[in-house]
């Protein structure tokens, strides 16, 4: 138990922050998951082909390459690339990107090609008639999607975004490879410096399980709060 | 874009993911197994081994899979007995820790799948088997778990998807497999786009394939 004493003694501080670290970039990943989803999934509903499959690309490359491909791609290929972009700009100096928004933001478009598919279910899967129900009243097309299909689309892809939450949770840990620390780095840092790895790593799946397990109650709220009136 | 690089890294990658595949395969097959036997216990009555199986099943995909494969592979050689006793010959070897992290957390998952089949299976078709005279184990084997495979093969499907993109985590254990052979090319030459384009359409293949073949084997068994 000396081990995750908190102070220099143990790792208990350590192991902590790097909990806090998970959590953030899981909830930034998230966030630009979402808001990828905001911008594929009307692509995907869209009547034009030609923008159907522009969305249809890129969810199938994003579930279709392993995750650990996709971080390697923005780890090595995140700098050259905003490099790139600088010296059209005419600015040539080294440009090195923070290894948090690199990592939030691969494991964010994976999430986000998650949470396209959910979306366009849960779109889908609300009935044809409300649709017509709304322009019948002269409801304006922002006022039927807020009023009308963003209240009913909540309520049945909250179950699904739980799955991709605890994808995306579970995918932080592959951050670790690009020296992020989070739970991961943090264990593989305390079992170096102290040869103990299967304490140290039998810790981190212990603290994951605790955040998937809280995840899971705090979203089983969210989900009776949006299944009122059903 | 750098042609030539793509064209001389194809057949490294290619190579690579022969390993990639023969990682899939033993840990589907051993996979698959696990996962039949933890979908009977989790229908036993018995709430201690019902309550097992369920540990078991949330441990696995309640935790990332690098945490399993890391335990396996860094966390079980500090044990003394261990590492004295036959199984080190095994355990010291990355692929097999590797595919022992895979089946294992394979084998949960599945076991997820197989069991809401096996609880889909309407009791109207047991009772019918039993009524004509047929022993328990012969419906079992001949009746539930025929109409148990069908069931699941969709959502079976999608699991060895996952696990194809799992076996890339092979290369944090040393093993050379596609994503290993990637990440190596990308940093010796630092062109990170061109190999990604090349591994993920070997990747992007491997996943086509599985997923035609399962959507084949859903039409042929189909009622």
């Amino acid at each position: 138990m000396e081990l995750l004493a908190f102070g220099d003694t143990g790792w208990g501080d350590e192991l902590f922050r790097a909990t806090l670290m998970t959590i953030a970039v899981s909830i930034t990943a998230m966030l630009i998951g979402f808001s990828f989803a905001a911008v594929f999934t009307p692509l995907k509903l869209s009547k034009f082909k030609f923008l159907n499959l522009i969305a249809n690309i890129y969810t199938t490359i994003i579930r279709g390459v392993p995750e650990l491909l996709v971080i390697y791609l923005f780890f090595f290929g995140g700098s050259g690339a905003i490099m790139f972009v600088a010296s059209m700009f005419g600015y040539n100096e080294y440009i090195e990107i923070n290894a948090f928004l690199t990592g939030s933001f691969a494991i964010g478009i994976i999430s986000g090609a998650y949470s396209t598919e959910v979306f366009r279910g849960a779109i889908q899967s609300i009935d044809k008639g409300q649709f017509e129900a709304a322009k019948v009243l002269g409801f304006s097309k922002f006022k039927q999607f807020y009023k009308i299909v963003l209240p009913q689309m909540l309520r049945l892809a909250i179950p699904n975004l739980s799955n991709v939450w605890q994808i995306t949770l579970k995918d932080t840990s592959l951050i670790s490879v690009t020296g992020l620390v989070e739970i991961m780095r943090q264990s593989y840092i305390a079992a170096g410096s102290t040869r103990d790895p299967l304490f140290f790593y039998s810790f981190a799946a212990v603290l994951y399980l605790l955040l998937t397990f809280v995840s899971m109650k705090l979203i089983n709220r969210l989900e009776v709060k949006y299944s009122r009136g059903y | 874009m750098d042609f030539e690089l793509m064209i001389n890294s194809f057949p490294k990658l290619l190579n690579a993911a022969v390993v990639t595949l023969k990682l899939l395969s033993v840990s589907l097959i051993v996979g698959l197994f696990i996962g039949l036997l933890f979908a009977i216990l989790r229908l036993n009555k018995n709430i201690f081994i019902n309550k097992f199986a369920y540990g078991y099943s949330y441990i696995f995909r309640g935790t990332p899979l690098l945490v399993q494969i890391f335990i396996i592979y860094f966390g079980l050689g500090q044990i003394e007995s261990l590492r004295s006793s036959f199984l080190w010959v095994i355990l010291k070897e990355p692929y097999w820790c590797a595919i022992i992290a895979f089946a294992l957390n394979t084998g949960a998952y599945t076991s997820e799948i197989l069991r809401s089949a096996f609880q889909t299976i309407k009791p109207g078709i047991i009772e019918a088997g039993k009524s004509l005279g047929i022993s328990n184990k012969i419906i079992f084997y001949k009746v539930q778990i025929p109409i148990a495979i069908r069931q699941s093969l969709p959502a079976y499907g999608n699991e060895i998807i996952l696990m194809l993109k799992g076996t890339s985590l092979a290369s944090t254990v040393t093993l050379m497999d596609l994503t290993g052979v990637a990440k190596y090319i990308i940093s010796t030459t630092f062109k990170p786009i061109e190999v990604f384009i090349v591994a993920g359409g070997i990747y992007l293949f491997m996943t086509f394939i599985i997923h035609n073949v399962i959507k084949f084997l859903e039409k042929k068994y189909s009622y």
